[in-house]
């Protein structure tokens, strides 16, 4: 054991975006201890101020590309919010699935390429390709390159989505692209499983950590909530003045941050998979609980590092959620749909959505020309933030007597297991302080 | 054999969609390790080496210390290919642009305690060619990946990667799509670089200028455009800021 070291991770690798782990112990004792963001700040809120209604949908689908498509439909609710705007049940249920194919494009790059080389003991997935592991990589790449091509085939590209506009979509799938999509999702749910048996056989380098904290994620009466929901939080219950968002989400800027940090009914809440799973596990897909069963999943679940398998639950529900979703549309006739007319009006409207990383808001002001005026965004990452704080500072002295080199390797799994998404984090649209 | 080109990727503001758009070349990524060695990827990878030939950058420079980064990358690599529009032009950074950093600043953090503080020390959105010389341009907002798999290849088997100087447009007659200004809309493909198939008109959705405006005197035809259809130079001019804010500035047309 030692009783002085520091810890000093520069731009913590395999995340998105540019993050610093510190730490110092003198004695024994934690002198500092900081998670901090360094990322360029990106003023997106002074962006969009005199942009047309049309376009704020394109620049705040550059906040990241990750998370491309759940910021263009948080736009596109918001927008439509504020000006009244009625969409049809067919680009209802085609958001659905442009939303699924995001999620799962998000997790299993996540599950596979940023979270499984701490689990095999690798720097990155290029080693496992040469090694025992290479069918289990060929898998996780087919089940990547299937949700991109989902979302190719519903938005016409995955990073920076094209067709989603205002009041629908410029162009739709056709049904043979539906179908074949249909039949290769149905086929991936066998691929799926076997991969869950292989992350299975390791979750036990998982660390057993477990911190109980606020959990916060949309919910719905009839649907594991992704596109539609009001906010819900497992201390507080449901909150349905969607408008009144900020007094859920409590925005404040920290020094050693490009990005805002959030909490609500405690010091911190935590956004995301296992927030979703947590709030709303019983609405899932069959095969999706199966999984849930296999890593004795169940809500509420404590341990940060399960956000990761909370991912990969997910990824089945949304595999099984979009294929009745394409049986709904064929059933009811595929069509192609007029544009929907847009009556410019004054008002403010707000757009809630999760997406991969939680809980997303979108607030526009727009004026009577149909220009907005003001603009807030809030991140999922940014709410993450205070609670990936916390749980270093818990984390730590648990494993204080361990090599240096380990607390270091346990904490940057422990912000991956996050999944962070720090270029929408730093987007900065509006900060608040305290 | 040959050594193998040292690659490493690098990334200032922004989304991190192209380096997404790499990640997304899937099995075709191994075919790329054949023939580079990717030294450092830090989305991707935890290995790190200062030791390269081929540096890709993708995102803006915003900050002081950003751009003393850049030097410093810009001082190991023999070649520097920008990645990406937020590099090779600003990108949606730059619509910030026509204020004064101070003023946005002000806008966004109020009167919080930055004075002095590094992080939040920024001067106007800068394109990589703008801090340093830059030897090529994968364009667009995304890249198109068969453009960066050409680039890549080409540079190396040490050849120079051509890519086109003609207008979104020709590509566009190409793929058959009704013209957007029939549709009603404002596009920017008469006057933007070609490369990416014409992707956004062909999910009937107009050019938003992401690639970098062609030279001028490929221009004329976007006038005969605006005139058939009464359109304003106002708007068209507007739309232009999306990601070509003051484009005279812009270096790209070699």
């Amino acid at each position: 054991m030692s009783n002085d070291f520091s810890i000093h991770v520069e731009h913590l690798t395999r995340v998105e975006g540019h993050g610093n782990i510190e730490v110092n112990v003198k004695n024994g004792k934690i002198e500092k201890l900081q998670w901090s963001v360094i990322e360029a700040p990106r003023f997106f809120e002074a962006m969009l101020r005199g942009q047309q209604y049309n376009e704020l949908r394109p620049i705040t689908s550059r906040i990241c590309g990750i998370c491309s498509i759940g910021h263009s439909l948080a736009s596109l609710k918001a927008t439509e919010d504020a000006l009244n705007v009625k969409i049809t049940e067919q680009t209802a249920l085609l958001r659905r699935l442009a939303i699924n194919g995001e999620n799962m494009q998000s997790h299993i790059l996540h599950i596979g390429y940023l979270a499984a080389p701490d689990l095999f003991g690798v720097g990155s997935v290029l080693p496992l390709i040469a090694s025992k592991h290479k069918d289990t990589v060929l898998k996780i790449v087919k089940l990547h390159r299937l949700a991109n091509e989902m979302s190719d085939i519903i938005c016409g590209r995955t990073v920076h989505p094209i067709r989603l506009i205002v009041g629908g979509f410029s162009a739709i799938p056709t049904k043979k692209q539906l179908l074949d999509l249909r039949k290769r999702l149905d086929e991936s749910k066998a691929i799926t499983n076997d991969l869950a048996q292989v992350i299975h056989s390791v979750v036990d380098k998982l660390p057993n950590f477990i911190r109980e904290t606020e959990y916060i994620s949309l919910s719905a009466d009839d649907e594991y909530a992704f596109y539609d929901g009001v906010i819900n939080s497992t201390d507080t219950g449901k909150f349905k003045d969607y408008k009144n968002y900020q007094t859920i989400t409590n925005e404040y800027f920290v020094p050693q941050s490009t990005a805002k940090y959030a909490k609500h009914n405690r010091k911190s809440y935590m956004v995301g998979a296992l927030a979703r799973f947590n709030l709303n596990s019983s609405q899932l897909h069959s095969n999706a609980k199966n999984i849930a069963k296999l890593f004795k999943l169940k809500s509420i679940n404590y341990n940060p590092f399960m956000n990761t398998i909370a991912q990969l639950i997910e990824f089945m529900h949304n595999t099984e959620d979009s294929i009745s979703i394409i049986d709904k549309i064929l059933d009811r006739g595929l069509k192609e749909e007029k544009q929907i007319k847009t009556k410019i009006k004054a008002s403010r409207g707000v757009g809630l959505v999760e997406v991969p990383r939680g809980l997303l808001i979108h607030d526009y002001t727009i004026n009577s020309k149909g220009y907005c005026t003001k603009a807030n965004c809030v991140i999922p990452t940014n709410q993450n933030h205070a609670n990936i704080q916390l749980d270093m500072e818990k984390i730590v002295p648990e494993i204080i007597d361990k090599p240096p080199k380990e607390i270091e390797f346990t904490l940057e799994m422990l912000v991956r297991a996050y999944d962070p998404c720090i270029s929408c984090s730093t987007h900065y649209l509006d900060v608040k302080f305290i | 054999m040959k050594q193998k080109p040292r690659v490493a990727v690098f990334d200032f503001a922004d989304c991190e969609g192209c380096e997404l758009e790499i990640a997304d070349l899937e099995e075709e990524i191994l075919d790329l390790i054949e023939i580079v060695d990717i030294v450092s990827f830090r989305e991707v990878m935890k290995e790190h080496s200062d030791n390269y030939d081929i540096a890709i950058i993708e995102g803006s420079v915003m900050r002081p210390m950003d751009e003393k980064r850049l030097r410093d990358i810009r001082s190991k690599a023999k070649i520097l290919v920008a990645l990406g529009a937020c590099a090779t032009i600003g990108g949606v950074n730059k619509i910030r642009n026509q204020w004064m950093h101070d003023e946005v600043l002000r806008t966004v953090y109020g009167e919080a305690p930055i004075h002095g503080n590094e992080l939040f020390n920024v001067f106007k959105t800068k394109a990589l060619n703008e801090v340093v010389p830059v030897d090529y341009y994968i364009h667009g907002c995304p890249i198109d990946r068969d453009e960066f798999k050409h680039v890549i290849t080409a540079l190396a088997l040490g050849k120079k990667p051509e890519i086109p100087r003609y207008p979104v447009c020709v590509e566009c007659k190409k793929n058959e799509n009704i013209c957007q200004f029939e549709l009603g809309a404002y596009c920017l493909g008469p006057i933007t670089r070609a490369g990416c198939k014409a992707i956004c008109p062909t999910h009937n959705s107009p050019c938003e200028g992401c690639r970098g405006l062609i030279k001028k005197a490929e221009t004329e035809c976007v006038w005969e455009v605006l005139e058939r259809y009464n359109l304003s130079y106002e708007d068209i001019r507007r739309r232009c800021t999306m990601y070509n804010y003051g484009k005279e500035e812009c270096k790209v047309d070699e």
